[in-house]
């Protein structure tokens, strides 16, 4: 009989991949978001032209695309990554692009009077962004984002093709060791799903945290 | 090493081939999708608790797990149980299952947002149901919808590259076969990228088209 108690571990060796790139994606993506999400309200016409470029780049061509060009076209231009490093590196610049507009939108949802508030009392930009517009588009954000987060897990996935060990990577493993295929896909799709009901569940969570104290300011 | 334009001819036959099955790919997993994902929104909807229930969450199931796995699942599980797919067909269900689950969102939303006015009409003017659906409903809830199931569709020509995992001979697994060949990398997976970035940019065009023509919701 199959040693089944091994090849699980080597599944959960996998999920910790599997976890580790989804986190670290999440962290450049949520920057990239900013990053280009801010530049393109801004006043200054390079970083709008810069920031759309990035934004209509990453949107318009295939994250599977973008993964191969980091891993295998980038060296010959003096780049070498590692598997991890392009995963991370291809993952969150495809999702920031997403999560850009993301962040766009929620800025470009906050009401005019809010606005002309901040003049009123006299903050600069920064300020007005920082204290007045950020924490009120951040709830806006949020379940987007958090959908945002599952599209980055289930795009993990793909990094297996470049020799990354995760879930998928391992499950194809296992496959090879025991000629069974049922068990460990099945296996790996619960665990994925799983994590995208984790995500989901603390995306909720955390805004119920962040909406206390708005009722009735918020329609 | 340098970019070469001879080779960037020489190859471009064998990339064209490539772009033929990506593009076919798309359509049949386009139309599936569409069909699947009335299938769902219709069965969500139905008065049967079990059947609503067991659809939403498989349909739930399907969308929170990554593409790539289900493509192995259909590919490499379904010959143990005897159906043989040949990688395309395969490819096509997957993309079809998966999207499907996504589109059944956006008819969902289509038919909430026909006025309740349009269905207590129908029953004043004595309508069965199926009467109902063909003449009244549906032809109020398609138009509103195109350009969100045609954005669906643009994401889903994006994932076509991950058929090449199941040995799909599309426009990525072309390019990474000659890439193999001659052993250059730079070329081919940077014209996969640019193939992608071109059609996307001009689906972009004709989804502002779709936006203007049918977008508006009437009151």
């Amino acid at each position: 009989m199959t040693q089944w108690s091994g090849y699980f571990g080597l599944i959960l060796q996998g999920a910790l991949v599997t976890i580790e790139l989804t986190l670290m994606g999440s962290v450049l993506a949520l920057l990239m978001a900013f990053l280009a999400g801010m530049g393109r309200l801004s006043r200054f016409f390079v970083l709008r032209a810069l920031a759309t470029a990035y934004i209509e780049f990453f949107r318009g061509t295939s994250i599977f695309v973008q993964l191969f060009w980091a891993y295998f076209v980038l060296p010959f231009i003096g780049i070498s990554l590692t598997p991890l490093q392009a995963g991370v590196l291809a993952l969150g610049l495809n999702v920031g692009a997403y999560a850009a507009e993301v962040v766009r939108g929620a800025i470009q949802s906050i009401g005019r009077e809010q606005y002309e508030a901040c003049t009123a009392l006299n903050l600069g930009r920064w300020q007005g962004m920082r204290h007045i517009i950020l924490p009120q588009a951040l709830l806006v954000m949020l379940p987007t984002f958090g959908n945002n987060a599952i599209e980055l897990l289930k795009a993990t996935a793909v990094v297996s093709l470049i020799s990354l060990t995760d879930l998928t990577f391992q499950a194809q493993v296992v496959r090879a060791q025991t000629g069974n295929t049922l068990v460990p896909f099945t296996t790996i799709l619960i665990i994925y799903f799983i994590l995208a009901l984790l995500i989901s569940w603390g995306v909720r969570s955390l805004e119920r945290r962040m909406a206390r104290g708005l009722d009735g300011v918020r329609a | 090493m340098e970019w070469d334009w001879n080779f960037v001819w020489e190859i471009m036959p064998t990339l064209i081939q490539g772009v033929k099955i990506t593009i076919l790919a798309t359509l049949l997993g386009s139309v599936l999708a569409a069909i699947v994902g009335l299938g769902i929104a219709l069965a969500r909807r139905s008065p049967n608790k079990a059947l609503s229930r067991t659809v939403g969450w498989a349909a739930e199931f399907i969308r929170g797990t990554p593409l790539l796995v289900q493509l192995y699942f259909i590919f490499y599980v379904l010959p143990d149980i005897g159906i043989l797919l040949p990688p395309l067909v395969a490819g096509v269900i997957g993309l079809g299952l998966h999207y499907g689950t996504y589109t059944a969102e956006v008819y969902r939303a289509g038919i909430d947002n026909v006025p309740r006015g349009q269905w207590e009409a129908a029953k004043a003017c004595n309508l069965s149901a199926r009467q109902t659906w063909t003449h009244i409903i549906i032809p109020q809830a398609i138009p509103p919808m195109i350009p969100a199931l045609a954005n669906y569709f643009i994401a889903m020509f994006k994932e076509t590259p991950l058929l090449s995992a199941i040995t799909v001979l599309e426009l990525m697994n072309q390019a990474k076969s000659v890439a193999n060949t001659y052993y250059r990398y730079i070329e081919p997976i940077t014209l996969v990228g640019a193939f992608f970035l071109v059609i996307s940019l001009f689906s972009v065009v004709l989804l502002r088209w779709l936006e203007r023509r049918y977008g508006k919701i009437e009151r």
